[in-house]
């Protein structure tokens, strides 16, 4: 595969799993703890660094897994405890990725690992960091953790569809059908923690919150059906991986930078065009409303 | 700790510590409106979203100046207020998904722009860096100059509409009512926000300025119930936190400033949440402790009561049984013993328990009161007033209300049939007089 096809596959693994992921967020309005978990893993993977002395992904993953959840877990104590839920998530992800930040700059000087890199991400390089086994070389070393990520969301998604579904439109419900909510709000948590992570080497944390809210919101706005926005979200995702490589190259900017602006862009048309909850859509129907008023 | 005090008297170190000190003070007290207008992570948002004006207001200008990206700065993270506003009010997205697209969006499109700027130009862009993880070092004097004149400006400001800001942010429809301009102090307070949010990105960087607003607010809650409290609190403890996190900062090479004021203002949230005298945790568990001690307290009281009340001859019954009827914690049982027969509601001899005079007259409150209350929440629906436990009181109650819980209670036969001497005669001329 060619260097360009290398990168659209991740940045398409990236979209796809924060798009699936991304859109029980949107639903369950808890975006913003996707935006506190992706600043916060930075403290995972400094730990997982320090303790295991390696950048291998399989440590990253483990330690950025455990600070996410650990993420979700002081959010939801703050709130339990009074604190507005707002302050609660500010609160914990600034204390966590400063200390990420200072540990960084004390000890990880001259280790390739800094902050820069890890919210802004450097996909451009992905395809030459590839992976190996008995000598034979078998792709980039993203592709194989995202595609990992993406398989277990996937898997776990259909499995757990009904459950997942209910507890986002209606939480009460669920409990009350007997459905251990807790368990699967921390499910996702662990699968929106892992998602992250993975996606965070290859395009940077800033770059995984617009992948996981933008498309699933943009979804939200088109359909009003569940498994029709998964897909939508999933689509827009990698569209948007798609136009924000090649206009990136077009104009030699950042390629996480374009993605997330690309994903901005197919929002703002759906925001205006959508026909269901567009406001073009609205309008319309207003106008039509108005003249059958004046009609009847 | 002689090389803190050499650091200490170098005059760059003092603008900085000068700098931080006011950066707090300022972003503690407007962030305290922030909070309580549940607009936390609008700064968040407001302070990515300054990176893509930083940008454009560096490549409209050709080089590095505070005063132009400050401007571009605000422009920018008002925008992204304004847009949030717009895509909650006018789809069905919601605010916490809409601060995120803003947030990454605008972020995403800052990273692409500071990319074409380091590509394209010649000139020195090395400052712009800087608004992404902030570099309190790098502040010179005339920075430092223009950041104190900023924040003062926004105190004063914060002083003079004290009081509209208080109503608009407490009871906007009152203010409304009164004919304040409301939508006209919003702006103001919002515009306000942000430049308490553009100056500090030098310092602390766009990340990270998010905490700078809301940590300080929210340890200032848990000391004060009282707005003008709060926000001097708030301003303190930021202007504390922008001190500390400087200082430290210059003891050891390479440790930036950013982050330690926010470690610093988070460990005094932590100390405050647990310390707090309002809805502290050490607070809450102390008046958890008490309560559960009043409720053991009461419940063997009604179980003492009811027992006597089944066996009119026998007025000995043993602890266990007492304990066995409604279920005390163990660990309170010798406690409760001790302390109803210390206050002469109970007498004890070897294991056995019964009701003093005194004790008597207690559990009959009690008694009637509780046995009142079960059968009003029987007859719920056909009360007018509608209580919880909490504040179930039969004063509350209307005259003929009363009258009708008392024949209710009589029809359930749940009227106490044990009624302390002191308050037989009286009592029964009560009772027969109502029922």
């Amino acid at each position: 595969m060619s260097y360009e096809a290398w990168i659209l596959l991740t940045a398409s693994l990236v979209g796809a799993s924060c798009g699936l992921i991304g859109s029980f967020l949107v639903l369950r309005k808890m975006a913003m703890l996707s935006d506190a978990i992706s600043h916060s893993v930075l403290l995972g993977i400094v730990g997982a660094y320090f303790i295991s002395q390696s950048l291998s992904g399989v440590y990253m993953l483990i330690g950025a897994g455990i600070v996410g959840l650990l993420t979700t877990l002081f959010v939801q104590l703050l709130s339990d405890k009074g604190v507005q839920s707002d302050a609660a998530i500010g609160v914990v992800f600034t204390f966590l990725f400063a200390i990420g930040v200072i540990l960084l700059s004390l000890y990880g000087g001259n280790v390739h690992l800094d902050v820069e890199h890890a919210l802004m991400g450097e996909i451009a390089f992905i395809p030459w960091d590839t992976l190996e086994i008995n000598g034979v070389d078998i792709g980039p070393k993203s592709v194989w953790m995202l595609g990992f990520v993406l398989v277990i969301n996937v898997l776990l998604t259909i499995l757990f569809y009904k459950e997942f579904k209910i507890s986002a439109f209606d939480p009460e419900m669920a409990l009350a059908l007997g459905i251990p909510v807790t368990f699967f709000h921390y499910l996702q948590m662990t699968m929106l923690s892992l998602t992250t992570v993975a996606s965070f080497d290859s395009v940077g944390a800033i770059l995984v919150v617009a992948m996981l809210i933008v498309p699933a919101a943009t979804a939200y706005l088109l359909t009003d059906r569940l498994i029709h926005m998964l897909w939508m979200s999933i689509a827009i995702g990698v569209l948007s991986a798609f136009i924000g490589y090649y206009s990136a190259s077009l104009f030699n900017v950042s390629i996480s930078g374009a993605m997330a602006t690309a994903t901005g862009i197919l929002f703002a048309l759906a925001f205006i065009f959508s026909p269901l909850h567009g406001l073009l859509g609205k309008w319309l129907a207003q106008k039509n409303v108005r003249m059958e008023v004046k009609k009847g | 700790m002689k090389e803190f005090f050499l650091q200490f008297q170098d005059p760059n170190t003092q603008w900085v510590l000068f700098g931080t000190l006011l950066l707090g003070l300022s972003s503690g007290v407007l962030g305290s409106f922030a909070l309580l207008r549940k607009q936390s992570l609008i700064g968040d948002a407001m302070a990515h979203a300054a990176l893509p004006g930083v940008c454009i207001a560096f490549l409209l200008y050709g080089s590095k100046s505070l005063f132009w990206f400050i401007i571009g700065a605000a422009i920018s993270g008002f925008i992204s207020t304004w847009l949030i506003h717009i895509i909650v009010k006018k789809s069905r997205i919601k605010e916490d998904s809409a601060i995120g697209i803003v947030l990454s969006v605008f972020f995403g499109f800052g990273i692409v722009l500071l990319t074409y700027i380091q590509n394209e130009s010649t000139g020195n862009k090395s400052g712009l860096d800087d608004f992404i993880f902030g570099q309190a070092a790098s502040l010179v004097k005339s920075d430092v100059i223009l950041i104190s004149t900023i924040s003062v400006v926004l105190l004063l400001l914060t002083t003079l509409f004290y009081k509209e800001f208080k109503i608009i942010t407490f009871d906007p429809s009152f203010a409304k009512g009164i004919g304040l301009p409301v939508k006209w102090f919003d702006s103001i307070l919002i515009i306000m926000i942000v430049l308490a949010v553009v100056i500090g990105l030098q310092t602390v960087g766009v990340i990270l300025m998010a905490a700078m607003l809301i940590t300080p607010a929210i340890a200032a809650r848990y000391w004060t119930d009282r707005l003008s409290f709060m926000i001097i609190l708030a301003g303190l403890i930021g202007a504390f936190s922008g001190g500390v996190g400087t200082l430290i900062s210059t003891t050891t090479k390479g440790l930036p400033t950013g982050p330690l004021i926010i470690v610093a203002a988070t460990s005094i949230f932590i100390l405050s949440l647990i310390f707090g005298p309002k809805k502290g945790l050490l607070q809450a568990f102390i008046k958890h402790l008490k309560l559960r001690k009043k409720t053991a307290l009461n419940q063997f009281l009604l179980s003492l009561y009811d027992l006597n009340e089944q066996s009119l001859h026998s007025k000995l019954f043993s602890e266990i049984e007492v304990f066995e009827k409604r279920k005390i914690s163990k660990s309170l049982q010798q406690y409760v013993i001790k302390e109803l027969s210390n206050k002469g509601l109970i007498s004890v001899e070897d294991g056995q328990v019964s009701l003093t005079d005194k004790g008597l007259e207690a559990a009959y409150e009690l008694v009637l009161n509780h046995r009142l209350y079960e059968t009003y929440l029987m007859h719920e629906l056909e009360f007018q007033e509608v209580m919880s436990h909490k504040e179930f009181s039969i004063s509350l109650l209307t005259e003929k209300e009363k009258q009708k819980l008392y024949q209710l209670l009589e029809l359930h036969g749940r009227k106490p049939v044990l009624v302390p001497n002191s308050l037989r005669a009286h009592k029964k001329k009560v009772f027969i007089h109502e029922l």
